[in-house]
Parts: structure tokens; sequence; C-alpha cells
């Protein structure tokens, strides 16, 4: 019987947490800012979903209901990507060590 | 692109947001790290276009808009002021909930481009994950706005409650359920918008009643769920990039929460139920008699620490308020000047994200290894001269390890009664967030500094 990719997703996805598990609690506690913003800017990896909806286009009309959902979702998604990962290199640049 | 290939690349983006988490197991890497995941975002977004495979006058609007979206969030990342960071993140989270919500709706509008099926015949399992991820992202959407509202002080931080508050959600949560349930067989339009809506309203009644000091762990909560919005979304779209990364994200979150909620000595199911401060108010104003206080000015303050060889600083949520850390790092460049040894204690709850002293204290140029957490530093209160409690209450009182009476009894606190002498800034002997007096105020080796954190604080500089 043939396996449905569902559980190969399913697969990547659990392992995934676990993956997640350790390398989140490796994180200092200091940097425990950053991670959320750049939790954020990865998670806006979303705006994949967004760009299919919005260049989806089976008639001529580029502006259906369902890509004017994908455009806007586009300009959330890069609010955050960008806003996203360059605070966070903002943040990043201001930890210093001390001057020997 | 083929559609084997483009796992593959949105595989490889997987991996570099892993090692953009990882890179921040120290500040040394982490710059690194960031740029692994730019990486990641760049090579997710480029193989997107190509394997959609549309250069029509469509992907020159995407472009626009993604510019439009980018000058934004670049514009909002140069501006904001590291005070702010709580809100911003908030801010950041209602807008992968609400992208999430609008990449459902688009996939539910129109299946047949995401290769789901087609209207009113969509397949079952991409369904019930559309829902799923809709449903999240709708309410880490309304919840971060109301938690945005509350950090910007827009909204009252105080918690707001009222009668069946938990019967009224766990309905509406069953209502979800059943919804995804009734849209799975009937594929009815209504019915999915109707879950949207439910799930916005949920949101709200979710983190109204969460008081403002709680306001860590619900910004670590949300951040776990715009994860699980995420992956609820990957699983649609039968994306690799997004399945990792929504995993990553959700397991993020909830270790912070639950870090979070270890602070402060409380279950997470506590904290979400309801503000802590409300129900304690009694016990507070019952103890009202007077109990001798030593206060101080800064000239004392500053007499103190100069012949001190220790000092120890202590920084909370009030030093935020009062952006007092840059004043606070004069003070400490000055005592060092006179040769006293001066780092830095950050209890986990300080201030109201996780890390957020940390980052006020690098921006005010304190070397990160000079700033210690709870664990590092809790032994050497013992033999340090001076302990400087700035903007800081619930963490340092001595009650949550003496009386089991006590709402923070078995909280983890700093020991800072232990150092010879406590300097505490404070505007008054008013209780912190748990409604509680701080036995701290009382005790003979504390002078009270009643002013102004950054005022005291640069008095203290002039006299030093």
């Amino acid at each position: 019987m043939e396996i449905d990719p569902f559980i190969f997703r399913l697969s990547i996805f659990i392992l995934s947490i676990f993956v997640g598990y350790y390398v989140v609690w490796s994180v200092t506690p200091s940097l425990h800012t950053p991670l959320m913003s750049v939790t954020n800017a990865i998670s806006s990896v979303i705006i994949v979903g967004a760009i299919i909806a919005a260049l989806a286009s089976s008639s001529d009309s580029i502006f259906e209901t369902s890509n004017l959902f994908g455009f806007l979702a586009i300009i959330l998604a890069a609010v955050n990507i960008f806003g996203g990962f360059l605070v966070t290199q903002r943040m990043l640049q201001m930890y210093k060590k001390k001057k020997k | 692109m083929s559609a084997n290939l483009s796992a593959l690349f949105y595989l490889i983006s997987g991996i570099l947001f892993i090692l953009a988490l990882r890179g921040l197991s120290s500040p040394e890497t982490s710059r690194q790290g960031n740029y692994f995941g730019i990486a990641g975002m760049v090579i997710a977004i480029l193989v997107t276009f190509l394997s959609v495979g549309n250069f029509g006058p469509a992907l020159i609007y995407v472009l626009i808009f993604l510019v439009i979206g980018g000058s934004i969030g670049a514009f909002i990342a140069f501006r904001i002021p590291m005070t702010a960071m709580p809100e911003l993140v908030a801010g950041f989270h209602s807008l992968v909930g609400l992208a999430a919500v609008f990449v459902a709706i688009s996939a539910f509008l129109k299946p047949d481009a995401f290769g789901l099926g087609i209207i009113g015949e969509i397949k079952l399992a991409s369904l019930i994950e559309m829902s799923l991820g809709a449903a999240i992202g709708a309410i880490t959407f309304s919840g971060s706005i109301i938690a945005f509202l509350k950090l910007r002080g827009i909204m009252s931080g105080s918690p707001i409650t009222f009668k069946g508050q938990h019967f009224i959600n766990l309905l509406l949560g069953i209502t979800i359920i059943f919804l995804i349930y009734y849209l799975c067989t009937s594929q009815l339009s209504s019915v999915f918008w109707s879950i949207i809506i439910i799930s916005f309203l949920v949101g709200v009644l979710l983190i109204i009643p969460i008081g403002g000091a709680d306001m860590p762990v619900v910004i670590s909560m949300l951040n776990s769920y715009s994860g699980w919005a995420a992956a609820g979304i990957g699983f649609t779209l039968e994306n690799t990039a997004l399945v990792i990364t929504g995993a990553l994200v959700g397991s993020s979150g909830a270790i912070l929460s639950y870090i979070m909620c270890k602070g402060m000595n409380r279950s997470f199911f506590n904290v979400i139920l309801g503000g802590w401060g409300a129900s304690e108010q009694s016990s507070s104003s019952q103890n009202k008699e007077q109990k001798p206080v030593k206060s101080g000015n800064a000239d004392d303050a500053a007499f103190l620490m100069k012949n001190a060889s220790s000092v120890i600083i202590v920084p909370g949520y009030g030093m935020a308020v009062a952006q007092a850390q840059h004043a606070l790092r004069e003070m400490v460049d000055a005592l060092k000047k006179n040769g006293v040894k001066v780092s830095y204690a950050i209890h986990p709850v300080a201030g109201r994200m996780p890390g957020h002293m940390n980052v006020l204290l690098a921006e005010a140029n304190v070397p990160y290894d000079e700033v210690f957490e709870l664990e590092e530093i809790n032994n050497d209160f013992a033999n340090c001269d001076v302990a400087y409690v700035i903007g800081a209450n619930d963490v340092t009182n001595p009650v949550a390890k003496s009386d089991p009476q006590s709402p923070i009894y078995g909280m983890p606190v700093l020991d800072v009664e232990k150092s010879k002498s406590v300097l505490f800034v404070k505007r008054s002997l008013s209780p912190g967030y748990a409604g509680i007096d701080n036995d701290l105020f009382y005790r003979d080796n504390t002078l009270m500094l009643f002013a102004d954190a950054k005022k005291m604080t640069e008095e203290i500089v002039k006299s030093l």
C-alpha cells in the first residue's frame, strides 16, 4: 500500500518540533527578544502561500477576490519579513563584549 | 521548476531557518545566524516565483506589493525605539496571523490554484488544514492586537474579567471544532467565514483577562500560535519550508512561555485563565499598618556605592518605563572609575517580554558579559556590598521564600536582601503587580530612594 504524502509532511512536522525544542533550549536567555523577532520574521515564509494566491490566474483577470487576498497577504508578510530581520539585526549589533 | 526540485529548495530554506535559530546560542554567532535566516527567506521566495512560473503582469503587482510592504517594515525596524520592542513584536505577530487567514481564504476561494481540488469539492484533509490554519491565524491576529494595545498603553493593562468568561471561551472553542466538522461535510463558504469570525472573537476574549505583567507569557504564547498557524497553512500548501518553520516557531514560543511561567512559579493555565492582582488585592489592603522605612537621597546612595567594592544592579520594567538605561550605564561607568566591581542581575520575567532587559542594557552599550541570569548570580548577593534595585519589585520580594500564604510563594526571586545594603529606587511604597507589599522595603539594610528611576540615577551620577 502506498503511503499518503500527508504522512511524510507530518513526519517532517514532528521531527521539526523536536529540532526546534532542542535548538531553542540552547538559545541564551539574553537573546530571547531577538529570538522572538527572528521567529516572527521566518514565520512570514507564509508569503510563499500569498505569492501563489496572488499569481494564480485561471482567467484573464488578475484581480479576482482570491488574488486580492493574496496581494494583501504579501504586503503583511513583507512588512514582517523586512521588519523582523532588520530589527533583529539592529538588536544583535548592540550586543557587545567588554572591551579589553 | 519541477515540483521535486522546488521541494528540495524549500527543504534547504527550512534548514537555513534552523541554523538561524541555532546561531542565537551566543551573541557572537547570532549575527551570522540572522544572515542564514535571510538567505532562507530569499530562497523560498525565489523558488516560489519560479515554480508558479507566471511571469505575466500579475508578477509586477506582486513585486510592487512586496516593495511596499518591505519599505514599511524597514522603516519601522529602523525607527522603533528599543523600549517599544514588546509592542512591536506583538504587532508583527498580528500580521503573521492575518496573513495566514488571508492565504487560507484565498485557498478556499480558489482551491484549484493550490492543487486542492475544485470549489465545493476540496479535499477533506486540505479543508481541515486550511480551516485550522485560518482559525489559529485569526486568534493570533486579534489576540496580538489586544496585546499590542495593552503594551502600548492605549488599552488599560489591568485584566478585564466578567462572569462566565471561561465558559464562553470554552463554548466558542467547541463551536469552532463543530463548525470545522460541519465545513468538511458541507463545504459551505458561510461556515468557513463563521469559523474565521468566531476565531477573531476568541482571540480578543482570550487576551483581555490577562494583566500587564503577564505579558511575557502572552507574547510568547502568541509567538507560538503564529507558528502553528503557519504550519497549518504549510500542510494545506504541501510546502516543506512552511511546515518546518511553523514547527520551529511553534515550539520556540511554547518553550518561551514555559520559561516565563516558571519564572513566576505559575502554571500556564493559571496565567491564561486570568489576572493575578485581581484576586489578591484584599490581602494587601489589610496590612496597611505603618512600618518604619529608611529613605535617602542621591548623595547617600552615591556615598554608599562609591565606598563599596562590588555592586549588583537589578533592573526591572520600571527602568524601561523611565528610559533609565543610559543614565544607569553612566552611573556604572563612574563607579568603575572608582574601582567598584559592577554586574547586572536579570530575573527571567523582568520587563514585558523575554529578554527585554538584556536588549535595553545592550542598547545602552552594557557589555553582555557583565549581565547575568538569576541562577548565575543569585549566590553573589551574599558577598556584595550594594544591590541597586531600579524598576524591579516583585522579583526581589523575600516573602516568596518565607511566607507560604503569599500568592508569590515559591516564585524564584533574586536574593537581594542578602547584600550588605540595598538601594531601592521607587516612586512610592505602592505594591508591585502581584498586589502584595514588598518586605524588602522595611529591612534594616534597605535604603529607599523615592524618585523617578532616571532622575535619581542621573542625580547619583552628578554626586559621584
